[in-house]
């Protein structure tokens, strides 16, 4: 019997495997060095020539080989096949792989990943659901090519009408006290991803998008900086206007905001508190060191380390004083001129929190921005990734119909994410979480995706923790970061919104909505009934 | 297609001038009933105008309920009508054994009650009794107000006037407005309580349309006011609305457009009033209307409103001559009933209009 060493890394542990044909090879070494991960290498093979001068003679053969790494692997990404000029090569999914459980036995530590969750295991919500009440006859449908439509929501406190304490002179209204900060935007923010997570030519990418929606195309979209600070230059520009900037429980680059502030010639479109997010709730925020490239350094006034956002905001320990103190102090450092906003994880407790956030005396929070399960991340704990967290849908609904019950829907606008256009269409998703009770969505994975990840939710490359992104938007590597066009990204997003936005007219035309359905659930029906009775919508079969 | 029409006159009318003035428009109708409200009453209830006139129509065990419920709250009648009723046979009516309309004297407690305070016991021993009736299955209220008569029945508009003996004018059933719609809203169930006109605490409305933010109106509503009960039809909400907006908050009549069609961001924002018109359309975003509308309603000032959806997608015209204006769906209807005005000064509001009739008939249109 051969001797065969089990413990050892084998090709069938990984989950991929590299198919070589190295008869259609020209060793020209493009793949390897494309592979981002030093998954394959140039080799050496010792065989048997079968030519007719050296029949039966030793030859060398140079092939390229897979490596056998638990830390260098194939992620699938399928970069060398891009570059491959013959087709020679490419990765194939290994549906047997071993790789959680070898990792774990000989690494005695958690399995850390990039991406998304890989196990998607219930079906989408939202593809169940369907834009069911179509308006025909004597309720005509509008046309979403001739008809204006508005697609615009509130952003910021909203008050009842009676507590707007207006008064009536000369028959026109006015107004008597200062009322909280309300902007109007685009439902959809571009959220939130921080330089450091993606790298500065993918932010650089989404902030020149937003700006040109704005300015150009008239799409008052907002973009979130993410927990990782904002270039000084566009904060003191006036294109700050557009940005929501972040703060979260490492407080990553706002020792730079407070010392810009004297300089700034604009408010900017809001503040949003991290409190959770939904990839990995109850996690903190994580940067490997191998991502903190010397100008995340700088913008974030940190050593060159793992940087770990803390799963709590210190010091604070019950939803009135921590939500209070923190808004306190964001509401104050704008004049409360700027909305401020909270995100947390979707979870089983949303509604408490969404609650008391409604009954605090003082509106100080305006903006509940829901994060579920299927959301995307920088960086995570498999084990998170996989196994916590609470899906959008429902508990969006749930939070809007606690609004209901106390006859307070809309004033704190929700906004939702996680996961939306994981099955190809963004709007229809946004569309329905808007039904259902949303004021606006937020992306951050689907403006990876439409920038050119190559990652799937099958498992697909999900490398974005190792700074070795093969396409460049979650790197820090130069090389890598130079296969990201910018310009091109910027035009791809802003495409993209584009095309949205006929999209979700194509979806308000036919339920003769003008201005945005929001909490319009009666538009929908589902095909499940477990769904229809979860969110109180009708069962359509 | 619903059609509706509003008369208010220097005059009193019958409301054999609301079935006129339907008949010619009756394409929109489809035998599911045919209701109106009279409101500044001549007539029989010409010397009764502060007291609660009631209107309901009940079995036996419903009126019954209903004079207990009054008796109890310290209500005593003053006096009392039936209509004459006409029951030849072949008549397509769903008639109810009893049709009330009784003026009542307050309880001896409120004699110095403010208006505030009556208003409030009104309104609270309307529900009462409507809760009852409903609880009962014996009957319907439709309005418990002074000055104010309602009537609304199931069948072919053409024959619940021939059963009411409403085709002949008389001077005993007369008002200066009177609103009115032949059909049923045929949405949802044909129910009374879901046809137009709809009423409450002296606001009138009624609608021409699909109102497609019902869910919406509806769900916020529910808990803004106890009298915002029923939605039985989508176009109630509107009416809420104009209550809401002008009785509960107290605003000029201008700012119920600014709720139920908001101005888009991008016009407000040129406006000097853009800061008030923003406030509005987000805190009451839950009460703006989509979908087509023309909305007609009576204020408790007696002032007639029209106001249509902010695309205009459905039709209204108002006409006028020295005594009398109306607003209604179709002009067939306003020629018959004033062949001989003058048409070039006719009214057709467009999207961004509100048009007042006042109290002496002078009409303001209002441009949001």
């Amino acid at each position: 019997m051969a001797a065969v060493k089990i413990n050892e890394i084998h090709k069938n542990d990984l989950p991929w495997i590299i198919e070589y044909d190295e008869s259609k090879c020209i060793q020209c070494g493009k793949c390897v060095a494309a592979c981002s991960f030093n998954a394959i290498r140039p080799a050496v093979e010792l065989r048997k020539s079968n030519s007719i001068t050296n029949k039966g003679k030793a030859e060398r053969v140079l092939v390229i080989k897979q490596n056998l790494s638990l830390d260098n692997y194939c992620r699938g990404c399928g970069m060398c096949a891009n570059v491959c000029p013959n087709g020679a090569i490419k990765a194939v999914r290994n549906n047997d792989d071993r790789y959680s459980v070898v990792y774990r036995a000989v690494k005695a530590d958690s399995f850390k990943k990039g991406g998304r969750s890989n196990l998607n295991t219930e079906g989408r919500t939202l593809d169940k659901i369907k834009i069911g009440r179509i308006s025909q006859m004597t309720d005509p449908s509008l046309d979403a090519q001739r008809h204006t439509f508005e697609l615009k929501t509130p952003f910021g406190r909203v008050l009842k009408a009676d507590k707007l304490n207006f008064d009536v002179k000369d028959g026109n209204i006015i107004e008597t006290t200062q009322l909280p900060p309300n902007r109007w935007i685009y439902p959809v923010i571009f959220g939130d991803m921080s330089i450091g997570a993606v790298s500065w030519r993918m932010w650089e990418a989404m902030a020149i998008a937003t700006a040109y929606l704005n300015e150009v195309m008239g799409i008052p979209i907002r973009m979130c900086t993410g927990e990782g600070g904002i270039p000084t230059k566009l904060l003191k520009s006036r294109y700050v206007k557009y940005m929501i900037l972040q703060i979260a429980s490492g407080h990553f680059g706002w020792n730079r905001i407070i010392k810009a502030m004297p300089d700034m010639t604009e408010d900017p479109a809001g503040i949003l508190i991290k409190i959770g997010q939904g990839a990995k709730p109850g996690d903190g925020g994580l940067l490997l060191a191998s991502k903190v490239a010397r100008y995340v350094q700088e913008i974030r006034g940190v050593p060159k380390a793992d940087l770990l956002s803390p799963p709590t905001h210190q010091g604070l320990y019950s939803i009135e004083e921590s939500v209070q103190k923190m808004f306190l102090s964001m509401n104050a450092a704008f004049n409360f001129r700027v909305p401020v906003a909270i995100k947390v994880a979707a979870s089983v407790t949303s509604v408490s929190v969404y609650n008391n956030l409604l009954r605090d005396p003082y509106n100080i929070v305006g903006g509940f921005f829901l994060d579920g399960l299927a959301a995307g991340t920088g960086a995570a704990h498999e084990i998170s990734l996989n196994h916590t967290g609470h899906p959008i849908t429902s508990k969006l609904r749930d939070c809007y119909l606690a609004a209901v019950h106390q006859g307070r829907q809309g004033e704190i606008p929700l906004f939702a994410g996680g996961g939306l256009g994981q099955s190809g269409s963004f709007a229809a998703d946004a569309f329905k979480l808007i039904c259902l009770g949303a004021n606006g969505v937020f992306t951050g994975r689907m403006l990876m995706e439409i920038a050119g990840c190559v990652g799937s939710d099958t498992g697909k490359c999900n490398a974005c923790n190792t700074g070795l992104c093969p396409a460049g938007i979650a790197a820090q590597n130069d090389n890598l970061v130079k296969r990201l066009d910018v310009d091109k990204v910027a035009q791809n997003l802003v495409n993209y919104i584009l095309a949205t936005d006929i999209e979700l007219k194509k979806l308000m035309a036919p339920i003769g909505c003008s201005t945005l359905p929001i909490g319009r659930s009666d538009a929908l029906i589902t095909v499940d009934k477990h769904i229809s009775n979860r969110l109180d919508i009708q069962y359509g079969c | 297609m619903c059609r509706i029409g509003a008369i208010k006159s220097k005059r009193k009318l019958h409301p054999s001038i609301a079935l006129k003035l339907m008949r010619s428009q009756q394409e929109g109708h489809d035998d599911s009933g045919f209701a109106f409200v009279m409101q500044d009453m001549g007539g029989l209830f010409e010397n009764y105008k502060d007291l609660p006139l009631l209107s309901m129509a009940a079995a036996v065990e419903g009126t019954r309920l209903a004079e207990d419920i009054l008796r109890e709250t310290g209500f005593s009648r003053v006096m009392q009508w039936s209509p004459d009723i006409n029951n030849k046979k072949g008549l397509k009516i769903e008639a109810m054994p009893n049709y009330m309309f009784e003026a009542l004297q307050y309880p001896k407690s409120y004699k110095h009650a403010t208006k505030e305070e009556k208003e409030e016991l009104l309104i609270d021993t309307a529900i009462r009794l409507r809760k009852t009736l409903e609880e009962t299955n014996s009957g319907f209220i439709y309005s418990f107000w002074p000055d104010t008569l309602t009537l609304k029945e199931i069948g072919s508009p053409r024959d619940i006037g021939t059963y009411f003996n409403l085709w002949e004018g008389n001077k005993d059933l007369t008002a200066s407005i009177i609103t009115a719609q032949c059909r049923q809203n045929t949405n949802y169930d044909i129910v009374r309580y879901a046809a137009h006109p709809f009423f409450l605490e002296g606001y009138t409305g009624l609608v021409n349309g699909e109102n497609t933010f019902y869910e919406k109106n509806r769900e916020y509503q529910e808990s803004l006011y106890k009298g915002y009960i029923g939605f039985e039809s989508d176009s109630q909400c509107i009416l809420y609305t104009l209550h809401y907006i002008n009785k509960i908050l107290k605003w000029p009549l201008k700012y119920f457009k600014h709720t139920v069609t908001p101005l888009s961001y991008d016009e407000i924002i040129q406006r000097e009033d853009s800061e008030i018109l923003l406030r509005i359309k987000a805190s009451l975003a839950n009460l703006e209307i989509n979908g087509p509308n023309t909305f007609l309603a009576v204020t408790p000032d007696k002032e007639l409103l029209c106001v249509c959806d902010s695309k205009k997608l459905r039709p209204v015209v108002i006409g006028k001559d020295d005594d009398t204006v109306i607003m209604t769906s179709e002009v067939a209807g306003i020629n018959d009933l004033m062949p001989d005005r003058d048409i070039t000064k006719d009214i057709y509001p467009n999207e961004h209009e509100t048009v007042v009739v006042k109290d002496d008939l002078t009409i303001e249109r209002w441009q949001q």
